[in-house]
């Protein structure tokens, strides 16, 4: 493949245009990095080309051939390999299955031939840095950001002509991120196309030739890296200039809200700390430190194996969601896919699911009081499309954020929220919404624990910051005086060298 | 730099302990050798060549339906249909033996098994319809088409058929149709386990979406998993006809139970993720001697439907996931 051309693809579900008219063009050995608010059609681009979905209209050409990439394995049989945004390993089978699962090696009478399955896995892991990891191992035994660079390990293995990558860094720790760069300078220079996408409009200046913008399911603009500056980019993407993008911190008050004392479970030790009301504390670390943890043990959804929980000096004894909730703490989960909605209901259903006793006439479900009460909050945090009847698999990422922090700022009594990874791959309009959001809740009064992988995040919006690493608290840093450099020493431990 | 943090994750994710799904079916195992001991010593008929010939005869049908349901079950399906595919091929395979040579009746019993499977295969994967709902309607649709057929029993005269496919006993001791059961039983392990598509089965009930973009073609795949449960199943009616000589219309109702009851006991999970091929055999045998036992000691038939159900509800209980 040494040119690949999108002619007016265009991608229609029912009434709604998902993809008006993608129109670009790459070469051998480019790196194509593709921008785009959420909804602005760059998934529905990716599965055209991966074949799990047909263009309604317009088409694709490969060296100047018109294609059809009717399914998933068409689009193999041209080399064309997507690692998606969504974790898609089989956490039970090893590594090395999981890495072959189309293609398995087998012997002349059709059995599998595992020598060769592992050997090839082995000489896979060892081509992409990491040759410390047992292939033989289930894939799910590997911490996420391990596993994310088994899909990455997977797409790349058979040398693709052309990669798609759909945020592939969200759940990498730096050392990852370094490894992936590395093999796609690898690969470029043996030729193969790259599409990347991703919300991280540094690491996306830093990889790619050129940079194509997609804004309401069109390709409205086009550059090179060196004509390429932030600033352009969120113009073409958002349509206005973002000036700031965290908002003003407001001083939190002394008023102790949540009390954490000697907290234990698994993966957790001796975690303590308090949240002032007013306050955002935020929580960094490396994938794996303890952070999640510790606020599902918070939480009550894990068990605590020692160690008390107290909100305004009340404690929650009982260790279940319910207790937490009845106390008034909210908690936005990492996943928002597997724990946080129920993906195949509607927004009024989703939204409600957490302040289902407030709207009851008798023992019934009020549900036009409910649609009311869920009808304004959508308007207030700006989901779209505004329609509550909407179902949430269909939405962007970023609007699926939000419904489910409608669905806990509904909750009756709220008064801590915990949000986890708010902002994994949404969009960077959503982000700065959702950063005001959370400094307005703060300035109501609330205390809002904020964990977060993207340490400018955490730096931007928090008041202090805690380090975890292997489940106990680290460091307690200041924001105003502590750099990224400083979190990332305290997080991994070691004096680095070059962050 | 973090090549220090990547190794501690590392040692902790190798120093895992056994499997518990495994530790489970050890303890199932030394269960039923207790099982098999205790009553050994109490029952003067139990350890005799007579019981146990009877014991192993009368596990060929579950078994082989079982065998089945475990390859839907991996892949994340359910097939109720299969007692009424053994009734079909019971009575076909009987009732054809006075038209036409014993093999081709056989054959023909067989293949309708095969076109069963297949019908469920194609609503199920590409029509995406329900796999409960579409062998429920199968089962009911199957009966029917048997009753059709024949209403009144069916019976066999081939003096191949009976002596040898039915009453037949190899080196004297072991009946043929447990015979072809045991056989069975290493054919599936290697075809789920050591080929592609027995994989991408197993893979398919963990999870479709991934599976199908790795390129691998999900619905032939899950068709090809009710066509080989359509097939045990008509193998079973076969045998049972055999065995029997008599076939009704009215042979093998609420067979899907104990075939499903069996692969459950030995690890397998309905919508597919557990369960292997050892397992599913161990609750084949634990069924049949619990069944045994049960009617050596003059258990009602009434008591002993409730001592099952009971073993089953035990067994899922033992198997399930403590909480995430």
């Amino acid at each position: 493949m040494d040119r690949i051309d999108l002619i007016g693809l265009q991608k229609r579900f029912g009434g709604t245009v998902a993809l008006k008219d993608a129109t670009f063009s790459a070469e051998r050995g480019e790196v194509i990095a593709i921008c785009g608010e959420n909804g602005a059609g760059k998934s529905t681009l990716m599965s055209l080309l991966a074949g799990s979905r047909q263009p309604s209209n317009g088409w694709i050409e490969v060296d100047g051939n018109p294609i059809r990439i009717g399914t998933p394995h068409d689009a193999f049989d041209l080399g064309i390999r997507t690692v998606y945004q969504e974790l898609s390993l089989l956490p039970d089978l090893s590594v090395a299955e999981n890495l072959f699962l189309g293609e398995m090696p087998v012997t002349r009478f059709g059995r599998i031939d595992w020598r060769r399955l592992i050997a090839d896995a082995e000489d896979e892991m060892w081509m992409i840095g990491m040759p410390e990891i047992d292939v033989r191992r289930k894939a799910g035994d590997y911490p996420v950001a391990i596993q994310q660079m088994f899909e990455i390990a997977k797409a790349i293995q058979p040398r693709p002509r052309l990669l798609i990558l759909d945020e592939p860094t969200g759940v990498l720790t730096q050392r990852e991120t370094d490894l992936l760069f590395e093999r796609i300078a690898e690969l470029k220079a043996d030729g193969t196309i790259i599409f990347y996408i991703s919300h991280r409009l540094d690491e996306v200046l830093e990889i790619s030739d050129r940079l194509i913008v997609l804004k309401d399911g069109a390709t409205v603009d086009q550059m090179t890296r060196a004509e390429a500056t932030k600033d352009r980019l969120i113009h073409s993407m958002v349509g206005r200039s973002l000036t700031t993008i965290f908002p003003q911190r407001r001083p939190p008050t002394d008023e102790v809200l949540l009390q954490v004392r000697n907290l234990s479970a698994p993966g957790v030790e001796e975690v303590s700390f308090d949240l002032h009301a007013g306050e955002i504390l935020g929580f960094s670390g490396l994938v794996g430190s303890g952070r999640s943890e510790t606020m599902r043990a918070v939480f009550g959804a894990e068990p605590r194996s020692a160690g008390t929980v107290e909100l305004h000096g009340v404690a929650i004894t009982s260790v279940t969601p319910r207790a937490a909730m009845n106390a008034g703490i909210g908690y936005v989960t990492e996943e928002r896919k597997t724990d946080g909605l129920a993906l195949d209901a509607d927004v009024l259903d989703n939204a409600a699911l957490a302040s289902l006793d407030c709207h009851k006439s008798g023992p019934f479900l009020n549900r036009a009081r409910q649609a009311e009460a869920v009808g304004q909050m959508v308007s207030r945090l700006d989901v779209r499309p505004r329609d509550l009847g909407y179902i949430l698999r269909h939405m962007s990422g970023g609007n699926q954020q939000k419904v489910i922090l409608a669905k806990w700022l509904l909750m009756k009594g709220l008064k801590v929220l915990i949000l986890d990874e708010p902002t994994r791959g949404v969009d960077i309009a959503t982000k700065v919404q959702i950063y005001g959001l959370i400094a307005d809740l703060a300035a109501q009064g609330l205390g809002v624990v904020l964990i977060s992988s993207e340490t400018p995040e955490v730096l931007g919006l928090a008041h202090r910051i805690l380090v975890m690493r292997s489940g106990r608290i680290a460091a307690e840093l200041n924001p105003e005086t502590t750099s990224e450099h400083e979190i990332f020493v305290a997080a991994s431990g070691v004096e680095a060298q070059a962050a | 730099m973090t090549d220090q943090a990547l190794g501690a994750l590392e040692a902790t994710a190798k120093s895992q302990p056994m499997p518990k799904a495994m530790k489970t079916n050890l303890i199932f195992g030394l269960g039923i050798v207790v099982l098999i001991a205790v009553t050994a010593f109490t029952s003067d008929a139990f350890l005799t060549e007579r019981n146990l010939t009877n014991v192993a005869r009368q596990m060929v049908t579950t078994g082989l339906l079982a065998i089945g349901m475990f390859v839907v079950i991996r892949s994340g399906g359910i097939d109720l249909s299969v007692g009424s595919t053994v009734a079909f091929a019971a009575v076909l395979a009987a009732g054809l033996q006075g038209t036409m040579p014993v093999a081709a009746a056989i054959a023909i019993a067989l293949s309708v098994g095969v076109i069963v499977g297949l019908i469920n295969g194609i609503l199920i994967a590409y029509l995406r319809l329900q796999p409960f709902i579409v062998t429920l309607a199968m089962m009911g649709a199957v009966r029917g088409a048997v009753y059709v057929y024949s209403e009144t029993p069916t019976y066999a005269t081939s003096p191949f058929f009976l002596k040898v496919l039915g009453a037949g006993k190899i080196f004297g001791t072991v009946p043929v149709p447990f015979a072809i059961f045991l056989f069975c039983i290493p054919v599936v392990w290697v075809f789920m386990t050591q080929t592609r598509s027995g994989r991408a089965i197993m893979a398919i009930g963990m999870n479709p979406e991934t599976v199908r973009l790795a390129g691998i073609d999900v619905r032939a795949k899950i068709t090809l998993a009710y066509v080989i449960c359509g097939f045990f199943a008509a193998l079973a009616g076969v045998l049972l006809a055999a065995r029997l000589g008599i076939s009704q219309p009215s042979v093998g109702v609420a067979y899907e139970l104990d075939a499903i009851a069996a692969v459950v006991i030995g690890g397998g999970v309905l919508g597919g993720g557990g369960g292997s091929v050892a397992g599913m055999f161990g609750g084949v045998v634990a069924l049949a001697i619990i069944d045994n036992v049960l009617n050596l000691f003059n258990v009602q038939s009434y008591y002993q439907q409730i001592v099952k159900g009971l073993i089953i509800l035990v067994a899922v209980l033992v198997r399930r996931k403590p909480e995430d």
